[in-house]
């Protein structure tokens, strides 16, 4: 039986134009909307995956406000089994406190009789890209981490990881509990089903609160940098075009023959 | 002040993003720049340090360290920063570096800041880096005993020092903990299928997006990549509806490429893709859109639908 913990953070939209606060202090997704990382919810689908056929329970956890709940909630919607939303202002907290909080749950988890025998974080997340929360918090577990995996196959006590490396597939094999950063790749996202919509609606939610202090994240400005002027140079419109692209391919020399 | 520069390497060199780091944390006048290898350094790494002004190469050679295992490597960062007496540690913005430094900040305690572009002061460390894939730019202060900082890559060019360094190898003695090697890669499988290589060497990639309209939608893709002697690059949301294999990918999440010429086709140009493509030397955009930021944002474009326009140019090229 393999119990997995995910962490997933609620980010504004990235994929949209990204649009500031009036204070210059966050980025506002009232307009594009909210969501998870590409890389949190392959490691949704990678714990649901590892876990269901051990009889294992997936919980989704968030640090943020309530209205992290819909990614909670998302995270149920495709497979796991119930959630945690440990209530914070994420953005007036740094990686390392993130961790804190974090390892905080997994403890008061163990306490109350559920251990988690793999804890999935995203490599990076979609709006600070701090690269440590994983890295922090399996020092403040004692656990092993991998970070960059793209697949997870367990069996018994062993986690077999893959992550892409400069020369190959990396392959790991870590003993559990321990502690995996997702990239995506590796997994097809998961969608929701209508039935899965519904659980997740019903699930329970447990809220915890962070007993630390943050130290913070040391944000002091963010700017979106401005487009440089379009130096584009149209060659033409539709198939008729074709010649005057054919010129820069072969002034360019990538036409060989 | 002294600093201490994690140096990766790749086929037989320091690789572009660790030169080009070595090259800011030289500006940033640090008199004494000492550079890390682990393993032993071959001779075209150590050239690639003296080029950049490195004082003192500590090799990190041994065999606990030969197959990759973040903490170990962190152990090896700690080491080399109190060899070089270092306030300051700086690694490529890799997904190497990155971790790397991860576990060092998270051993000693330390602040981190990934992804920096610029730093404005070094006591208290001010910086300026990417955040939102790189949409924007985040100043924040990291105050840290020992600055630990990566750099994000291509921000800066890895521009050779005014007077060649020393670059004087001296050992280093890593007492690797048993309990460091507990994540450790036990075997490498070699890249044959599934292989993005091909994809980040390609002189030429032509790349496909939504404009592909379906997994049919690839042949002429195909057959000028083909013709071009080139590689397939895709947008993400032709991976992630499972119309192409995730290894052909270009973007933030995919493969970084720096082609002579990206022909993209039917990509809007997100900033996630954007991140994957911007050091193509010559980018010509095919999209039934002349605003999308791809056009915009590229040397030349034709406005039409790719599925007319790459079959006159396959004609063309005859
Ligand atoms: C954390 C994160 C990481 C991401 N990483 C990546 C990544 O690594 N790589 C990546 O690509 N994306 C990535 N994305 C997704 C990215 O934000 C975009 O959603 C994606 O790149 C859009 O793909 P597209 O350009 O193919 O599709 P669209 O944005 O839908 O654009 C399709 C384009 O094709 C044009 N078009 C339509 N039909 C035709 C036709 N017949 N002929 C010519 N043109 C046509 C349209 O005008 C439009 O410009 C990431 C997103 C997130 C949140
Ligand atoms: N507020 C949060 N709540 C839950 N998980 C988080 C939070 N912030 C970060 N994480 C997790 O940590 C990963 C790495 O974040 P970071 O180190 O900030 O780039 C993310 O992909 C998430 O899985």
């Amino acid at each position: 039986m393999t119990n997995v913990l995910v962490c997933v953070k609620r980010v504004p939209d990235p994929t949209g134009e990204v649009v500031l606060t009036p204070d210059g202090l966050r980025v506002d997704g009232r307009y594009a909307g909210y969501t998870t990382s590409a890389h949190e919810e392959a490691a949704v689908a990678l714990a649901v995956q590892v876990a269901e056929p051990s009889g294992g329970t997936v919980t989704v956890l968030s640090v943020g406000s309530e209205d992290s709940l819909e990614q909670v909630r998302a995270g149920i919607a495709v497979g796991a089994t119930d959630g945690v939303l440990v209530e914070a202002d994420a953005d007036l907290l740094g990686p390392a406190d993130v961790a804190e909080a974090v390892a905080e749950a997994v403890r008061a988890r163990s306490d109350a009789g559920t251990t988690y025998d793999l804890v999935l974080l995203g490599n990076d997340a979609a709006d600070t890209g701090d690269f440590q929360v994983g890295v922090r918090l399996a020092y403040l577990l004692d656990r092993p981490v991998v970070a960059g995996v793209q697949t997870v196959a367990v069996d018994g006590d062993v986690a077999t990881l893959h992550a892409e490396g400069p020369e190959g597939t990396e392959v790991y094999e870590v003993a559990l509990p321990a502690v995996v950063t997702v990239l995506e790749g590796g997994v097809s996202p998961k969608y929701p089903s209508v039935m899965g919509r519904m659980r997740a609606k019903k699930a329970e939610v447990e809220r915890m609160t962070w007993s630390g202090t943050p130290g913070g994240s040391g944000r002091e400005a963010l700017t979106v940098p401005e487009a440089p002027p379009s130096q584009v140079t149209v060659l033409g419109e539709g198939p008729t075009a074709a010649p005057a692209l054919v010129a820069v391919l072969r002034e360019l020399k990538v036409v060989h023959s | 002040m002294s600093v201490v520069v994690l140096v990766e390497v790749e086929e037989g060199r320091a690789s572009l993003v660790s030169r080009e780091t070595l090259a800011f944390a030289r500006s940033l006048g640090a008199g004494n720049l000492h550079a890390l290898v682990v393993g032993s350094a071959p001779e075209a790494v150590l050239a690639d340090c003296r080029e950049a002004g490195v004082v003192v190469v500590h090799e990190a050679a041994d065999p606990a360290l030969e197959r990759y295992a973040a903490a170990a490597w962190a152990a090896a960062v700690e080491a080399a920063g109190r060899a070089a007496r270092a306030d300051l540690v700086v690694a490529p913005g890799t997904g190497r570096g990155n971790e790397v430094l991860a576990h060092v900040a998270a051993r000693r305690g330390l602040r981190m800041a990934a992804n920096v572009v610029a730093v404005e002061s070094l006591s208290p460390l001010v910086v300026q880096r990417q955040v939102v894939g790189g949409a924007a730019l985040e100043r924040a202060t990291v105050p840290s005993r020992v600055r630990l900082l990566s750099m994000a890559g291509h921000a800066v060019e890895p521009t050779p020092a005014d007077a060649p360094g020393e670059a004087r190898v001296q050992p280093l003695a890593v007492a690797v903990d048993p309990k460091d090697l507990r994540a450790q890669v036990v075997r490498v499988e070699r890249r044959e299928q599934g292989d993005s290589s091909g994809l980040t060497a390609a002189k030429v990639v032509v790349g496909a997006g939504r404009g592909a309209g379906g997994p049919d939608g690839f042949a002429a893709v195909d057959a000028l990549a083909e013709r071009l002697g080139g590689a397939v690059g895709v947008s993400r949301v032709v991976t992630s509806l499972g119309w192409r294999p995730h290894h052909e990918q270009v973007g933030q999440t995919g493969s970084r490429i720096a082609p002579d010429l990206y022909l993209a086709c039917g990509i809007s140009g997100s900033i996630q893709h954007w991140a994957g493509c911007a050091s193509s030397r010559t980018i010509i955009a095919v999209n039934t859109d002349a605003d999308a930021p791809m056009v915009t944002k590229a040397d030349y474009a034709v406005i039409g639908d790719m599925h007319e326009v790459l079959p006159a140019v396959l004609e063309e090229l005859g």
